[in-house]
């Protein structure tokens, strides 16, 4: 029996994990573990203060091993594991154990099962930690290039931060040609400035700068490889291929728009329209305002269509840019025709931040709010040569019913996610239950996937206005350029080892193996296999097929995961 | 369907699953709150081409009432063949389980993808089931 002092740290995560599972009972049991020096608690594992604290506890107590039960690797391994260097731990002798994401957060419905089943999967990692061994982590070479598929505001944004650092960039875009849902737009909120005119001044200094290469009509159609050295194979205006060597990839492929039902408050009634499809009339309007050769008076705007939803239809999110895009659009109509009453219908306005000034603006120029529910929403039915009436309760004025002849309109429609099911299949990239690409984590790893090497940015990760999209395209910027720049990745060490005195020397793992990572070896006691560590990929094909046991993955060693199995299972 | 831990005694599951294919998508399942046994585990391989044969006896032989292998299948980032691979695994598996006298019904093998939380919680599930009228 190994001498190893063990710590094993439990996390609350806030109540994400201490709300479904018992906590202080699980560092009870884990406590009377052997080779387990310390046991405690932390409100958040990952925060200063508890990496501090436990940075005290491993050198006080001289540990020469962690365990730390929180949530998952994906999002928090290397955290732990440079805190555990700081400490002055090998990184590889801390184990994580998952107990948000594959305990507490899978058995909401049963406290006592996921704290049993709690207890069992420290357990387990106490067992790993006991057999842990110090690695060195291997260091590989990255291309010095980034792929970024989707040519709208981020993309490009994205594509000229990484070309001006003089990382070579692959732009890729399906559309002919690049811009995504701006290029038409004739005023962007909130400094009305052109679309058409923001995306051709980034497409010059794309095209004057030597080190992006732009493909419009362009397809992914696979994806090879790992971290640092992804080979991508593309196919433009759907015929030529092309296999390109990137280190990184950023996905920024937007977002689509919502789409409500017929007869959804009155959509399919010629003068209903979405709020994009209205804008694109704003855009195209000159000095007069008509709708189907008729002046407009009156305009009804109706928010939160097919947004915070409840039943089947529609979307159970909010949208979040669509309140400031629909004031902003009020705002440009007062300024066209200052004639035109506007009437907006809303749940709960959400102009945040700086575009409260834009919600302002519009009640000084003559907008009227009026606040509906979601029991009574507002009614829009035609009326005979006069246009439409909508009737609605408004809950500021004690829910009095109004009616309102108008000559149009406006539903004000969020974002969706975009169609990616192709490149979701490629990347394998996970959605959330919302259908946009899922990032680690929103605040800790906003612009990470758990793919590695492989960002998100702009709509396509959820709802965003266009400064919010630039700003989640910078970002994934910083962490690609981090990754390429260096030339280098550091790769876990698990690569397969020999255990000499098993090996036989039949050599059935030579042919095993598809990297050609192993050969045979004269030795004074017989012959014997032996690996070439910069040749093995470390997935285990040879530890599979070897019946004596005799192949291991470093960190992963026979005798390890059947402690592992022996304390889940006990 | 969950089964109700108070009422019956549950199946223990080890699952087999790799670190960068179905570990995401396990991690996607408890992320969605997409409830499933809480007598599954999960112990976490490079790739599902390196499960040696004898850990899946080893966990039927200590607590384990079944093994599920979720597997990288076509994403392997390692293996254009790991399905076969995997494939060879549970078949020698399976054949050191008849030579324990051990129903080779406990050992499951299915793809899981990094997004296929649903498609996990199902396959557990129905194994949970399979298990439970074994044990009857």
């Amino acid at each position: 029996m190994t001498e190893k002092k063990i710590g094993a740290f439990i996390c609350r995560c806030g109540g994400n994990i201490s709300d479904y599972v018992d906590v202080e009972q699980v560092r009870k049991e884990i406590a009377r573990e052997d080779n387990v020096t310390v046991a405690g608690i932390n409100m958040f594992s990952c925060s200063d203060a508890s990496q501090e604290d436990m940075i005290a506890n491993i050198r006080e107590n001289g540990l020469d091993g962690i365990v730390i039960a929180s949530c998952s690797p994906k999002l928090h391994l290397n955290t732990f594991r440079a805190m555990a260097e700081r400490a002055g731990l090998n990184p590889y002798q801390y184990i994580q154990v998952n107990i948000r994401e594959q305990c507490s957060w899978a058995h909401t419905h049963n406290k006592d099962a996921a704290t049993r089943k709690a207890v069992s999967l420290v357990r387990e990692g106490v067992a790993k930690a006991k057999l842990s061994e110090p690695l060195t982590p291997i260091e590989l070479t990255a291309q010095p290039s980034v792929m970024v598929i989707g040519a709208g505001l981020a993309g490009m944004r994205a594509a000229l931060a990484l070309g001006e650092m003089g990382v070579t960039v692959y732009l890729v875009e399906a559309a002919p040609e690049p811009g995504g849902s701006i290029k038409g737009r004739k005023s962007l909120f909130p400094d009305n400035s052109s679309g058409h005119e923001l995306v051709e001044s980034l497409l010059e200094r794309i095209r004057a700068n030597g080190n992006i290469v732009l493909y419009t009509s362009a397809e992914i159609l696979e994806k090879t490889g790992s971290v640092g050295n992804f080979t991508i194979r593309i196919q433009v205006d759907g015929k030529n291929e092309t296999t390109l060597s990137v280190g990184a990839v950023i996905v920024s492929t937007g977002s689509g728009s919502y789409r409500p039902t017929d007869g959804e408050f009155g959509f399919g009634l010629s003068c209903v329209l979405t709020l994009n499809q209205y804008i694109d009339m704003l855009d195209s309007s000159t000095d007069t305002f008509l709708l189907n050769g008729r002046k407009i008076r009156n305009i009804a705007y109706i928010y939160c269509v097919g947004s915070r939803r409840t039943g089947k239809e529609g979307n159970r999110y909010c949208s979040r840019y669509c309140c400031s895009a629909a004031v902003h659009t009020a705002v440009r109509t007062h300024e066209v025709d200052p004639s035109i009453g506007q009437f907006h219908f809303y749940r709960d306005i959400r102009t945040y931040g700086a575009y409260e000034e834009l919600y302002h603006e519009a009640l000084k120029k003559g907008s009227v709010f009026l606040k509906y529910g979601l029991k009574d929403p507002p009614q829009v039915t035609e009326v005979s040569g006069s246009g439409l009436r909508i009737r609605a309760k408004d809950l500021l004025t004690g829910a009095e019913t109004v009616e309102l002849e108008t000559d149009l309109v406006v539903l004000v429609t969020g974002m969706v996610p975009g169609e990616n099911s192709q490149l979701i299949d490629i990347l394998k990239l996970p959605v959330g239950k919302e259908g946009f690409f899922n990032e680690i984590h929103p605040k800790l790893r906003p612009v990470e996937t758990v793919m590695d090497g492989i960002y998100i940015a702009g709509a396509c990760q959820g709802p965003k206005t266009l400064s919010e999209s630039v700003v989640s395209g910078m970002a994934a910027v910083a962490k690609s350029a981090s990754l390429v720049l260096t030339g280098k990745v550091n790769l876990d060490p698990f690569v397969a080892r020999v255990l000499t005195e098993k090996c036989t020397g039949c050599g059935e793992c030579i042919s095993s193996c598809p990297y050609g990572a192993i050969s045979m070896k004269e030795t004074p006691d017989g012959t014997v296999v032996e690996i070439t560590e910069s040749l093995c990929k470390g997935e285990g094909a040879c530890v599979a097929i070897c019946n004596e046991e005799a192949l291991e993955i470093k960190g992963y060693g026979h005798n390890m995961i059947k402690a592992m199995i022996e304390a889940l299972g006990g | 369907m969950i089964v109700d831990v108070k009422s019956t005694v549950l199946p223990k599951i080890l699952v087999f699953s790799t670190d960068s294919i179905s570990d995401p998508g396990i991690d996607l399942a408890g992320a969605s709150h997409m409830d499933y046994s809480t007598g599954a585990m999960v112990i976490s391989v490079p790739c599902s081409s390196g499960i040696h044969p004898g850990w899946i006896l080893h966990a039927l032989k200590n607590g384990f009432d079944g093994v599920f292998i979720a597997a990288d299948g076509t994403d392997c980032p390692f293996l254009e063949d790991c399905t076969a691979r995997t494939g060879n695994i549970v078949a020698a598996a399976q054949a050191l389980l008849k030579e324990n006298g051990i129903d080779p019904m406990r050992l499951k093998m299915a793809a899981i993808c990094s997004v296929c939380s649903e498609s996990f919680v199902s396959h557990v599930e129905k194994f949970n089931s399979v298990l439970l009228k074994l044990e009857a």
